[in-house]
C-alpha cells in the first residue's frame, strides 16, 4: 500500500454541480406510506439504509461465496425438474446413442437427459457445477483473507466458528452433490467414502450398515444424499448465512488501516445507493461469469465415464478439488493397520480420512482463542491488521496453506508422476515427508519477510522514500538522496499496536490473594515470548521527529555533513 | 471491554504519528469533466440496452438452433446449443451488472463518509436493566424456591431426544454377527461356482490364459441377480486371475491346491478403501491400485509392497472342473474390501506365512 511520496496539487480545480436534493418520487411516496402503514419499515431503515461499508477488493472475496451459493439454488431448482434420485435399474432409451440399451440408474439416466435432451440443461448442470467449485473456492480464500487480516478478533469470534461452520458443511454439500449422477466417478467417490466411514473404530460398521441401508451401495444412498443436498444441508447453510451477515451489519464491516480509519469509526460508502449498485451488479457479474464458464468449459462430462460400476475404475481418478487434500493424505498414509483379537483399528484411513477433517476444522476453531490466550489482548479490534505487523500468525497461515497444498498435491500423485516422468513412490515418500517438513520451512520463510517488510516500513517512516536521483558531491561521494513520505502514510505505517511479550506474574495480589484472570502463566509466557520473537517496534514518536528535523535541514542544503548515504538508510533498524 | 480510543496526538507511544484525519476528497474525472461524465452515462445505458438484445437473441436459439448441432471455436467442437445460450445468456447477465458497478463507481456520490461505531457490548446500565428484568422473572417462575422443576423438565427435554433418535434404528440392518455373516463377510461365490469373463460372460478354461495374462471375471452365478442387488454382490465379487510362470513366483504350501498351473485369482476390490484394482505390471507381477495407489504382489499371494494398503489382497481358491473350467473351490476365506472394525484379519495372509 504504498503511496507515491507526492501528489500533483495542480488538478484541475473545477466546479462540479450537484442536482438539488429532492425528496422522494410522488409514486414512491405513495407505496412507501402505504408499507410503512402496515410494517413500519421507515424506523428500520432510516439507519440502515444509509449503511457505511468500507472498499477494498478482499471484502468481495466473501460476496462471491454468498452469490455463488444464490446461482447454486436457482441453478439447482431447475435441475431438480427433471432429476430422478434412483437407483433403480433401467435400460436407457434416450437420445446418447453409446449408451442405448445399457442398463444404468435411473440417477444417472436422468443426468444424461438433463445433458442431452432437456435444451439448456446441459449449461444449467455445468453452471450448477461451476459455481459449486466457486463457491467452496471464494469461502476458502475469504477465510485466509478474515485470518491473516486478523478479522476474527474480537468481537468476531462467533462469526469466525460461524465461517467454520459454513466451510465444514459446504464440502459435505459439495461431496453430496458430486455423488449424485450415479456415473463411473461418483460412484466412485461413494465407494471411497464407504471405505471411509467403515475405519471409524466401534461404530463403523453400522454407521455403513444405516447410511447406505446395509452392504455397500445398497439402494438408497443416492436418494438420501439427494436429501442431504437438496433440503437438509441448504437449509442449514440458509440459516448459518443469515447469522454470518446479521452478525457483520451488527458488528459492522472491519476496514484496512489509514488516515482517518480507527476502531471507533467505519470509513466507506453508503448501502443506498452505492452499496446496492456495487455489490447487486456484482451478484450478476458473478452470475454472468458464472453462466460463461458453463457455457465454455465442459466440466463432469459423465456420458464419458458411463454409469456406476463396482468393477471399474479409472486412472487418474479424482475427487473434486476441494476434496483432494483428503484424498492427497489417503494415498501418503502409511499403511498402520492394528488387528487387536478379533478387531481391526484401519488407522491407515482413519487418521488421514476423518482424522485429517476433524483436525482441519477443530484447529480453525480453536485460532481465535488460542491467540487471544497468547497475547492476552482483550480489545475490540475494527481495524484490520496488516499481516507482515503480526509475523507469527502470518507465519503460521502460510504453514498451513503450505501443509493443505502438499496433502492436495499429494492426491494427485499419479498425475506428478505421469507428467514430469518420475517414479510414483518416489513423490508418494517425498510426500509423506513434505507434509510436515515444508510448512516449517514456510513459517520460518513467512516470518522472516515479514521482519523484513516491517524493517523497510520502519526505515520509510524514518528516511522516506527513494528519489531515484543520485547526487554527486563536490568531494566524489554518491547519493540518493530521500524525500519525505506523507502524514498519512506515515500513520498508516505506525498505527498498529506494538505486540508486547508478556512476563510471567503471579495471579495474586499484594496481599497474597487469588485474582481471578489476573497472572500470566509460565507456559504462557513463553508461547506469548515465542509469538513476539524478532518483532521489529515500530519507530517512537521522538524518532521520527529526529528524522524528520534531518531530513529537513539535508532538503535545506544547509547540513552537508549530514548527507543521507546509501550506508546511512540501511541497517540502522537492529538494536 | 470497549473499543480502545485515544484522541489524536495524546498518545504517542500507541499512535507515534497522529491521526492526520480522513483523506482530503479528491474529484473523480467524471465529475469535473462534462464530457468524461457523459461519456459514463453512455457507456451504462449502451450495456444495460445490450440487455435486452442479447435476451431476445436467446430466446431464438433456443427455439432455432438444431438439439445436436455443433460449433467449431478455437478448433474444438461445441455444443451449439449450449455455448450460444451460454453466451447470450451469460452476456446479458454479465452487461447487467458491469454497468451497475460502473454506474456506481463513475456516478454516484463517492465522498467517503464516516460512521461512528459503537462496542458490540450493551451498555452497562443495559446490562443491569436486563439483570433486573431477569431477576424478575426467575422470582416469578418460583424455580428459587421449587428447584426440582428445573432439574426435571432438564431431564424430561434430554430425554425426549432419546425416542427421536430411535426412530432412525431402521435406517439400515443391524451389522450383528450374524448379519455381516449374511453380508459383508461373505460373496456368492462357493464350491464349483465357474470363473466367467466379465463382458462376454463366457467360461474360462485354463487353456484360455496365456502366461502374464490377466482377465477381469465374475462369477458365472451373478447375473442370477439383477438391479441393486446385482451392484452389492458384483462390488464384492469382482475378482482378477492372472497367469504367471509357476517357477518364478512363490506359492506356500498352504495354498498349493489354490491354483491350476501358475493361474491365480485373486478379490479386484482394493483391501484399502475398495476401489476395482486393475493395473497390471506384467514383469513384476505387482498389480498397483489407480485410486490410491497400493501395490500389490500376486507371485507372492498378495501382500502388500506398496501405498496405504494394510492387507494382502484376498485370494480365491480355484480348480478345474471335469469338463476343464475354471471354478472356484469355496468362498473367500477372508472377507473381502476395505477393513472394518469387527473383521477378524488374523486369516489373511502375511509376510512369512506357509
Amino acid at each position: 500500500m504504498a503511496k507515491p511520496a507526492e501528489v500533483s496539487v495542480e488538478s484541475p480545480a473545477l466546479d462540479s454541480e450537484r442536482p438539488p436534493k429532492s425528496g422522494m418520487p410522488a409514486g414512491v411516496t405513495g407505496a412507501a406510506t402505504w408499507a410503512d402503514d402496515r410494517l413500519g419499515l421507515a424506523s428500520l431503515l432510516k439507519k440502515n439504509l444509509r449503511k457505511i461499508f468500507p472498499d477494498h477488493w478482499s471484502f468481495l472475496l466473501g460476496e462471491i461465496a454468498l452469490y455463488s451459493f444464490v446461482v447454486l439454488l436457482l441453478t439447482g431448482v431447475f435441475l431438480t425438474i427433471w432429476f430422478k434420485p434412483s437407483m433403480a435399474e433401467i435400460e436407457y432409451e434416450g437420445s446418447y446413442q453409446l449408451m442405448r440399451g445399457l442398463p444404468m440408474s435411473e440417477a444417472f439416466a436422468s443426468t444424461l437427459a438433463l445433458s442431452f435432451d432437456i435444451r439448456g440443461g446441459l449449461l444449467v448442470r455445468q453452471i450448477h457445477h461451476w459455481a459449486a467449485m466457486l463457491f467452496l473456492a471464494s469461502m476458502t480464500v475469504h477465510m485466509l483473507r478474515i485470518f491473516f487480516t486478523g478479522a476474527f478478533r474480537k468481537p468476531r469470534e462467533l462469526n469466525w466458528l460461524i465461517g467454520v461452520g459454513l466451510l465444514g458443511i459446504s464440502l459435505i454439500e459439495g461431496f453430496a452433490g458430486y455423488s449424485l449422477p450415479d456415473d463411473l466417478l461418483s460412484g466412485t467417490g461413494l465407494r471411497f467414502v464407504d471405505g471411509l466411514i467403515r475405519s471409524i473404530p466401534l461404530i463403523g460398521t453400522w454407521a455403513e450398515f444405516f447410511i447406505f441401508a446395509g452392504e455397500f451401495p445398497g439402494s438408497l444412498v443416492v436418494a438420501r444424499l439427494y436429501m442431504v443436498h437438496i433440503l437438509l444441508v441448504p437449509a442449514v447453510l440458509l440459516g448459518l448465512i443469515a447469522a454470518h451477515l446479521t452478525l457483520v451489519v451488527y458488528h459492522k464491516h472491519t476496514q484496512y488501516p489509514g488516515a482517518g480509519r480507527k476502531d471507533g469509526n467505519v470509513v466507506g460508502y453508503p448501502l443506498f445507493p452505492v452499496y446496492m449498485a456495487k455489490a447487486g451488479g456484482f451478484f450478476f457479474v458473478v452470475f454472468g461469469v458464472s453462466i460463461l464458464m458453463g457455457a465454455t468449459m465442459q466440466i463432469n462430462p459423465v456420458w464419458n465415464f458411463g454409469p456406476y460400476n463396482p468393477a471399474q475404475v479409472t486412472a487418474g481418478s479424482q475427487p473434486d478439488w476441494y476434496m483432494g487434500f483428503v484424498e492427497g493424505a489417503i494415498r501418503i498414509m502409511p499403511n498402520w493397520e492394528w488387528h487387536l483379537g478379533s478387531t481391526t483399528w484401519s488407522w491407515n484411513v482413519f487418521l488421514p480420512g476423518m482424522g485429517l477433517l476433524t483436525g482441519l476444522f477443530v484447529l480453525l476453531g480453536a485460532w481465535p482463542f488460542v491467540e487471544r490466550w497468547i497475547t492476552g489482548d482483550d480489545a475490540e479490534h475494527h481495524v484490520l491488521d496488516r499481516p507482515r505487523n503480526n509475523p507469527t500468525r502470518t507465519g503460521l497461515g502460510v504453514a498451513g496453506i503450505t501443509c493443505y497444498a502438499m496433502f492436495w498435491l499429494s492426491g494427485g500423485n499419479d498425475i506428478l508422476a505421469t507428467q514430469f516422468r518420475l517414479s510414483l513412490n518416489a513423490v508418494t515418500e517425498f510426500m509423506r515427508v513434505a507434509v510436515f517438513l515444508a510448512p516449517v520451512v514456510a513459517f520460518i520463510v513467512t516470518k522472516r519477510i515479514c521482519i523484513s517488510l516491517q524493517r523497510a516500513d520502519h526505515e520509510r517512516v524514518l528516511h522516506g522514500s527513494e528519489t531515484g536521483i543520485i547526487e554527486r558531491s563536490p568531494d566524489g561521494g554518491y547519493s540518493e538522496p530521500h524525500r519525505p513520505i506523507h502524514t498519512d502514510e506515515k500513520f498508516m505505517l505506525t498505527q498498529h499496536a506494538q505486540g508486547k511479550v508478556a512476563e510471567v506474574t503471579p495471579a495474586t495480589d499484594g496481599n497474597g490473594v487469588l485474582e481471578k484472570g489476573a497472572g500470566v502463566s509460565k507456559t504462557r509466557a513463553l508461547a506469548s515470548r515465542w509469538y513476539h520473537a524478532g518483532v521489529i517496534d515500530k519507530p517512537t514518536a521522538d524518532e521520527i521527529a529526529e528524522a524528520d528535523h534531518h531530513a529537513n535541514g539535508h532538503a535545506d542544503g544547509h547540513d552537508g555533513d549530514h548527507q543521507v548515504t546509501e550506508s546511512e538508510t540501511s541497517g540502522q533498524i537492529s538494536r | 471491554m470497549s473499543i480502545e480510543i485515544s484522541k489524536p496526538g495524546t498518545d504517542l507511544e500507541r499512535h507515534p504519528v497522529p491521526d492526520p484525519g480522513l483523506e482530503e476528497h479528491i474529484e473523480r474525472w467524471t465529475d469535473v469533466d462534462k464530457e468524461a461524465g457523459d461519456r459514463a452515462y453512455r457507456q451504462v445505458l449502451l450495456m444495460l440496452g445490450a440487455v435486452p438484445v442479447l435476451a431476445i437473441a436467446f430466446v431464438v436459439i433456443y427455439f432455432a438452433v438444431d438439439r445436436t448441432s455443433v460449433v467449431h471455436i478455437f478448433g474444438l467442437e461445441w455444443d451449439a446449443l449450449t455455448f450460444w445460450l451460454g453466451m447470450t445468456g451469460g452476456l446479458a447477465t454479465l452487461l447487467i451488472g458491469l454497468a451497475c458497478v460502473h454506474w456506481a463507481k463513475t456516478m454516484m456520490g463517492d465522498e467517503e463518509i464516516a460512521e461512528d461505531r459503537h462496542s458490540a457490548a450493551s451498555s452497562a446500565e443495559d446490562r443491569a436493566l436486563f439483570a433486573k428484568e431477569f431477576a424478575k422473572g426467575a422470582e416469578q417462575s418460583g424455580l428459587g424456591r421449587r428447584k426440582l422443576i428445573g432439574g426435571a423438565l432438564g431431564g424430561a427435554l434430554g430425554l425426549i431426544a432419546v425416542p427421536a433418535v430411535v426412530l432412525f434404528a431402521d435406517m439400515g440392518p443391524w451389522p450383528t454377527a450374524e448379519m455381516r455373516k449374511k453380508t459383508i463377510e461373505r460373496t456368492i461365490w462357493a464350491e464349483g461356482v465357474k470363473l466367467v469373463n466379465d463382458v462376454t460372460r463366457r467360461a474360462l478354461k485354463a487353456s484360455d490364459l496365456e502366461i502374464g495374462q490377466l482377465v477381469n471375471a465374475q462369477p458365472e452365478s451373478l447375473w442370477e441377480h439383477h438391479g441393486t442387488e446385482f451392484q452389492i454382490e458384483k462390488a464384492k465379487a469382482s475378482i482378477i486371475i492372472v497367469r504367471m510362470d509357476p517357477d518364478r513366483i512363490k506359492i506356500p504350501d498352504s495354498r498349493k491346491d489354490w491354483q491350476v498351473g501358475g493361474i491365480l485369482c485373486y478379490s479386484k476390490i482394493c483391501t484399502h478403501v475398495g476401489c476395482p484394482i486393475s493395473l497390471w505390471e506384467q514383469q513384476t507381477h505387482h498389480l498397483l491400485c489407480p485410486c490410491h495407489q497400493s501395490t500389490f504382489d500376486l507371485s507372492n499371494s498378495g501382500l502388500v509392497v506398496f501405498g496405504p494398503a494394510a492387507r494382502a489382497l484376498p485370494q480365491l481358491p480355484i480348480t478345474v472342473d471335469a469338463d476343464g473350467y475354471l471354478v472356484a473351490r469355496s468362498d473367500f476365506t477372508v472377507p473381502v474390501g476395505p477393513s472394518f472394525f469387527e473383521r477378524d484379519s488374523s486369516g489373511d495372509f502375511k509376510e512369512g506365512d506357509r
